[in-house]
């Protein structure tokens, strides 16, 4: 509700200090701002959601998606908050965004970060294949593997290993026909 | 690369990572003179643009060769002659077994059939309440005045029910109970199911409702039976066009309506194009742009003109993160190619909207897709002489209505695109309202009824529409929603040339 109030106040979506409404993407420090981004602490402790949904979207579905109510909203249109300590970055939420805006990122092991990411494209991933890893604006980072992915109605849920340092960048995977 | 293809090409989408098309039993057909051949369940329009036909017809001066554009019946520029008839709107006409079709060349004649009239039967309908138009908004009025025991008769011009949903393929926004998190075909079918088992509720496929006459009668035309009828309420949910907008070129095949394209590869299967570029950012480019993708195409940039996207931007960021880039302050300068789209021109512009000279950009693309904006079909309330207002923020003309959506015809309602354009949800929300207050007026006030109603009515007007960026829709609505007993005042100033249901 914070998060909600300041918006309507302009004080986050000020013309000068916010520019992913004409872009179409949206940066790290857009998202802290937001309040959309877990503390370094949390993220290395292990797998967490990220929300990049920062508009007032009348729109409560990931509330309803997870089943540790870690994600709250007072009205239909707030801004989704996350409660890091409850959020155990299963996914789920992931899968039933309507504007496939949720990504999981964990980045408790010590050599490779895992970002989560919803695909709906063909061909479908598959584990332990190497696919490409996209950033927001489409370009390609790089090759990661596929460690886990699962699919719910047609929306599949894709698990990569990306570098460390692509953790906040990669948000997409593209799958080689 | 021009796109000419032949009659043999099969521009049909066999893989999807979304849909499973259940394509019908074969069956052919002569398209000038020519056996081909399509499956049963497709539009005529459909079936021929699946074998390569991007001419749909010749222009009347000048016989430039045109191309279909809307694909739900509201644009003309599918008209074919089919077994006869001229100006038959091929897009929702289904295609059938030894079905002759020809294009036109300029006007049509007019068709004589030996001077006997093709329209086997009339017949007077019985009904408490008539819904004209089966989308989302029309199915949730039917279903809310069936509940509580009114019958009711939805006619829908299409040969499907669920208007628009039909081929939305993305997740709707929203919550749990409004279908929010279903694909919006899966809303459609859901909808679509629960009128078909409702035996208070009688559907009209096919058949459109072409007038209001002195007394209170709608007049409806089917296939081949006319029918009369003189409901107590009248409730009209008739949807939108696609707007188009006027560019050299404009007019070449291959220059389609987003919603076209979408009813096209979505509806029916067939991918509308090979490389794509989409003018207008609102939610409509955005989405079909994404879906484009997820068919197989190649979509090279989305222009808008504005600064700023136009629509969410999580449905920004979808595009954005495949790499289609989102050119902002950019617009169509012309289009050109010989029989069909080979490309395109697009410029910046500067504050003032002016095409900046030497910034122009060509792009090869086979289809141009024009997603700038929808305007409310209403012909049948200014028909009825229902008092209406021009309003840009709703999209056109839009009849001025009370907040339970009655308009200064008495007895007749309002409700979806056609009240202002919005999107589905609001339809339905829309729609069930207008049901509820066909229900207090025909069958008295009930407390059940009245709660449901007012509850909804805040949900839409102080939850759902409350975002910022829906601010200017909400405008648009708010400037023709009247009070009660403005209406009256209004009525006294403007008497109603008919009425529906006892006063
Ligand atoms: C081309 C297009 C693309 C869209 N894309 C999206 C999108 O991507 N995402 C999104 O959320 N929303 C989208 N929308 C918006 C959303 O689908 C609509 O807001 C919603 O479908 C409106 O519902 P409705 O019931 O008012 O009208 P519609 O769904 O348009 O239904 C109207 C029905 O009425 C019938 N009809 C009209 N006139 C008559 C008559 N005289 N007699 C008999 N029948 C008649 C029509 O055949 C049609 O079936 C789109 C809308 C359009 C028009
Ligand atoms: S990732 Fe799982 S636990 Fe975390 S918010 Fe989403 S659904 Fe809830
Ligand atoms: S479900 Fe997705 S689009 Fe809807 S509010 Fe939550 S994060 Fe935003
Ligand atoms: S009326 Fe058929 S394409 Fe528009």
């Amino acid at each position: 509700m914070e998060s909600t109030l300041r918006f309507i106040r302009g004080e986050i979506m000020g013309e000068n200090t916010l520019n992913f409404r004409s872009t179409g993407i949206i940066g790290t420090e857009e998202l802290r701002k937001l309040g959309l981004l877990p503390p370094e602490e949390r993220l290395a402790k292990g797998p967490v959601a990220i929300v990049e949904c920062p508009e007032l979207i009348p729109c409560n579905i990931c509330v309803d998606a997870c089943h540790l109510k870690a994600i709250t909203m007072e009205k239909i249109i707030d801004i989704p908050k996350v409660d890091w300590e409850k959020c155990i970055g299963c996914g789920t939420c992931v899968a039933l965004c309507p504007g496939l805006a949720i990504f999981v990122v964990d980045l408790s092991k010590p050599d490779k970060a895992l970002v989560t990411v919803p695909h709906e494209f063909l061909p479908a991933p598959k584990v332990s294949e190497e696919v490409w890893l996209l950033g927001r604006d489409g370009r390609r980072l790089g090759k990661g593997r596929v460690v886990r992915a699962w699919e719910r109605n047609k929306t599949w849920v894709v698990t990569v290993e990306v570098p460390k340092e692509l953790a906040m960048e990669v948000r997409a995977i593209w799958v080689e026909k | 690369m021009p796109c000419t293809r032949n009659l043999l090409s099969d521009r049909r989408i066999w893989s999807h990572p979304i849909l499973t098309f259940k394509r019908g039993r074969k069956v052919k057909f002569f398209f000038e003179g020519r056996e081909v051949e399509a499956y049963e369940g497709e539009s005529i329009a459909a079936a021929l643009y699946a074998i390569g036909v991007d001419i749909f017809s010749y222009s009347i001066k000048l016989k430039r060769p045109r191309g279909a554009f809307c694909m739900i019946g509201k644009c003309s520029s599918c008209f074919m002659k089919v077994d006869g008839i001229p100006n038959t709107r091929t897009c929702i006409e289904p295609v059938r077994e030894g079905v002759k079709v020809e294009r036109q060349k300029g006007l049509a004649e007019i068709p004589t059939n030996g001077g006997e009239s093709d329209v086997e039967d009339e017949e007077v309908l019985e009904t408490d309440v008539l819904v004209i138009g089966g989308g989302p908004a029309g199915l949730s009025a039917a279903l809310a005045t069936a509940k509580y025991g009114l019958k009711t008769v939805i006619v829908n011009e299409h040969f499907k029910l669920g208007g628009q949903l039909l081929k939305q393929t993305h997740k709707f926004f929203g919550s749990k109970d409004l279908f929010g998190g279903l694909r919006g075909f899966q809303i459609g079918e859901e909808l679509s199911r629960k009128v078909m088992g409702n035996p208070n509720i009688k559907v009209l496929l096919q058949t459109v409702a072409y007038g209001i006459f002195r007394g209170g009668w709608v007049g409806l035309a089917g296939k081949n039976k006319l029918y009369r009828v003189k409901p107590k309420a009248v409730i009209v949910a008739s949807g939108a066009s696609e707007n188009f907008l006027t560019f050299p070129g404009n007019d070449l095949p291959g220059v389609m309506g987003a919603g076209g394209a979408q009813t096209l590869m979505n509806e029916y299967g067939i991918l509308p194009g090979d490389e794509v570029l989409t003018v207008g950012s609102g939610n409509v480019g955005l989405i079909v742009s994404y879906q484009l993708l997820q068919a197989g195409a190649k979509v090279k940039a989305i222009v808008e003109i504005l600064p700023e996207i136009g629509g969410w931007f999580v449905h920004a960021a979808k595009v954005r993160r495949y790499g289609i880039p989102i050119l902002t302050r950019h617009t169509l300068k012309a289009v050109w190619g010989r029989e069909r789209v080979e490309g395109a021109t697009i410029v910046q512009v500067d504050e003032k909207f002016r095409p900046i000279p030497g910034t122009e950009k060509d792009i090869e693309c086979d289809l141009v897709l024009i997603a700038v904006g929808l305007t409310p079909d209403t012909r049948l309330f200014a028909q009825a002489g229902a008092v209406m207002r021009w309003v840009p923020e709703a999209g056109g003309p839009v009849p001025l209505r009370t907040r339970y959506l009655e308009v200064s015809i008495p007895g007749m309602y309002i409700a979806g695109d056609a009240s202002g354009i919005e999107e589905a949800t609001t339809a339905m929300l829309e729609g069930e309202i207008a049901g509820l207050s066909v229900v207090t007026k025909l069958a008295g006030p009930k407390a059940e009824v009245i709660e449901r109603r007012e509850k909804l009515l805040k949900f839409l007007w102080d939850e759902y529409r409350a975002s910022p960026l829906m601010a200017r829709a909400k405008a648009g609505k708010e400037s023709v929603t009247v009070s009660e007993e403005e209406m009256e005042e209004i009525r006294k100033w403007n008497p109603p040339f008919v009425s529906f249901g006892v006063r």
